[in-house]
């Protein structure tokens, strides 16, 4: 080993270590930052030596390279830098499905480099997996994006669906076999067959999935990519990608079990399940009527509440509203109102983006509690104010087995004395189920926009003084 | 070359450190930690580097070409929304 591999080495080893440290770090708020900091610092490094690598020759591969890192580079810090926050997950998808191309990309490389006299069959074998795992969380991320950014609105499905995604998938994986026991004799007809056959299964496997479940989806193909650029770490014999890899690999994979525990939705439901497709019961009878509530009323009982708690939802971050309940709980505190967020877990379009859209609007984070911590706490409310969000305080989830969202956990939001929900129009939620909450004697309907609905509270409490 | 037991032995340390590291995320880290991760395994790049680097065929340089550049996204697209988010996060004392 030369000299210059022993520098390239160490570098590696100390991202490796900014690594796991920065992602420990980012799994508490105080020193989150930090850790994308550290993290950061050791991705620098470890590029930045790796052009002294011995394996890189040819001016026009440098020339190559550099002008790849300038343009996706450059193209993903404009979009990184401009996208809304509420935008957020499909970025996410987007990113993470262009590095689990890379790394088929890798494959592909190391595939038709193949030499019969040295290939090894662990090699080649690692090599297909790798290759296969991150063409389908490329093309799979490909669609999660098109459907979150509104591209691409309906879920796709016909008869017998899951049979020919698993013979597509069987296919792919006999074609992989073959090139892993060709002793590095590779066919290009083969591997190209191979690879477009992984690819249109990630396609086909995330188009039927819905857009709730999408957070999900992305999640595990995170942890997929992860798992594809760790076993190109094994084929590059480069120590750098495999633990990082792997590491991602198993985090997203932890990340990916937390988030379906959150929505209460089984991994294995998301992926081969629709979403209420077999659900068929009826839904129990709505009792009771919607009482409408004018913003004046709902800001005094607000005003002169002890305690308020405030329930977001996706709607309200829609209506760019954070801003305006952050004004108003400013003026409540003020009063001497206690004032609470209560996060849904899946509120916002995955776990945490809703704590996100709130920093945004400048919420602190220790006033805002999630579901185990302040489910409790209703019963002492005097007001909840549930804005933007729908299934995740519907009742129904506790009483009715019928009911599609049936057993998922929900923000017991009825249980406070009044409940005032800021709501655009009468439809149903996301996931088209009626929300007798709507229709419970202590909630009063306020209609309109969130923006706006939020700003007549302001002013309203603002009139007494 | 990384011997075959050796490999597996990285394999499964890294892997319980992925895990554990995570172990006890809150809820309001989800979506900034699933996106730091994301950029975590940004890393590919420098396998698309050495990929290319050795690439001999137009077609290869060709695929690392287009590697390298997905790569690079991940990576600074990775870093920047994942920054976006944790400089928001703060506490009603104040700092961050």
């Amino acid at each position: 080993m030369g000299a210059v591999m022993t520098v390239i080495n160490i570098a590696y080893f100390i991202a490796a270590i900014l690594f796991i440290v920065g992602l420990k770090q980012m799994s508490s708020p105080t020193n989150a930052r930090r850790g994308i900091l550290w993290a950061g610092v050791g991705m620098v490094l470890a590029t930045v030596v790796t052009f002294a690598h011995p394996e890189l020759e040819g001016a026009v591969n440098y020339l190559l390279i550099i002008l790849g890192i300038a343009i996706g580079g450059g193209l993903a810090w404009w979009s990184g830098r401009k996208v809304a926050m509420t935008d957020m997950p499909q970025m996410i998808a987007l990113y993470n499905g262009m590095g689990g191309g890379a790394a088929a990309g890798i494959g592909a490389i190391y595939l038709l480099q193949a030499d019969p006299e040295t290939a090894s069959d662990v090699v080649l074998a690692i090599a297909v997996v790798g290759s296969l795992i991150g063409s389908v969380a490329f093309s799979g991320s490909m669609v999660a994006f098109a459907k979150l950014q509104g591209l691409m609105d309906k879920t796709v499905n016909f008869p017998a669906q899951q049979w020919v995604n698993l013979g597509v998938f069987a296919v792919t994986v006999l074609l992989g076999l073959s090139l892993a026991l060709s002793g590095g004799d590779v066919s290009g007809p083969v591997l190209l067959l191979f690879f477009v056959l992984a690819l249109a299964f990630g396609i086909m496997m995330t188009l039927p999935i819905g857009g709730a479940d999408m957070p999900v989806v992305i999640s595990l193909y995170n942890a997929l990519t992860g798992l594809a650029v760790g076993f190109k770490g094994f084929v590059l014999d480069n120590p750098a990608l495999m633990i990082a890899g792997v590491v991602v690999g198993a985090a997203g994979t932890l990340l990916t079990q937390l988030m379906a525990k959150a929505m209460n939705r089984k991994l294995s439901n998301v992926l081969f399940k629709q979403f209420g497709g077999s659900s068929g019961g009826a839904a129990e009878e709505v009792t009771g009527s919607l009482k409408a509530i004018e913003a004046p009323d709902a800001g005094i009982m607000m005003a002169f509440a002890n305690k308020v708690i405030i329930v977001p939802g996706y709607g309200m971050a829609v209506a760019q509203a954070q801003h305006k309940i952050w004004e108003l709980t400013q003026m409540l505190t003020a009063r001497g109102v206690a004032v609470k967020f209560a996060i849904h877990p899946v509120a916002g379009r995955m776990p945490g983006h809703m704590n996100v859209l709130l920093a945004e609007a400048g919420v602190p984070y220790d006033i805002i509690y999630d579901l185990d911590e302040i489910n409790n706490e209703f019963k002492t409310a005097d007001v909840a104010v549930v804005i933007g969000a729908n299934d995740v305080v519907n009742p129904i989830a506790r009483t009715d087995p019928d009911s599609p969202i049936y057993g998922m956990p929900i923000l017991n939001a009825d249980q406070a004395h009044n409940v005032i929900v800021i709501k655009r129009g009468r439809g149903a939620g996301f996931s088209g189920i009626e929300n007798h909450l709507f229709y419970a004697d202590n909630t009063r309907m306020l209609y309109g926009d969130g923006q706006k609905a939020a700003s007549e509270l302001i002013a309203a409490v603002k009139e007494l003084g | 070359m990384i011997e075959g037991f050796v490999a597996l032995y990285i394999f499964m340390l890294a892997a319980f450190t992925g895990y554990e590291v995570i172990s006890k995320v809150p809820v309001i880290l989800h979506t900034p930690l699933m996106s730091g991760s994301n950029f975590i395994h940004g890393i590919v790049l420098v396998g698309t580097m050495v990929a290319l680097g050795h690439a001999a065929t137009p077609l290869e340089q060709l695929i690392g070409f287009v590697a390298v550049i997905l790569a690079a996204g991940n990576a600074v697209g990775g870093y920047v929304v994942t920054e976006r988010m944790l400089e928001m996060f703060k506490t009603s004392r104040g700092g961050k």
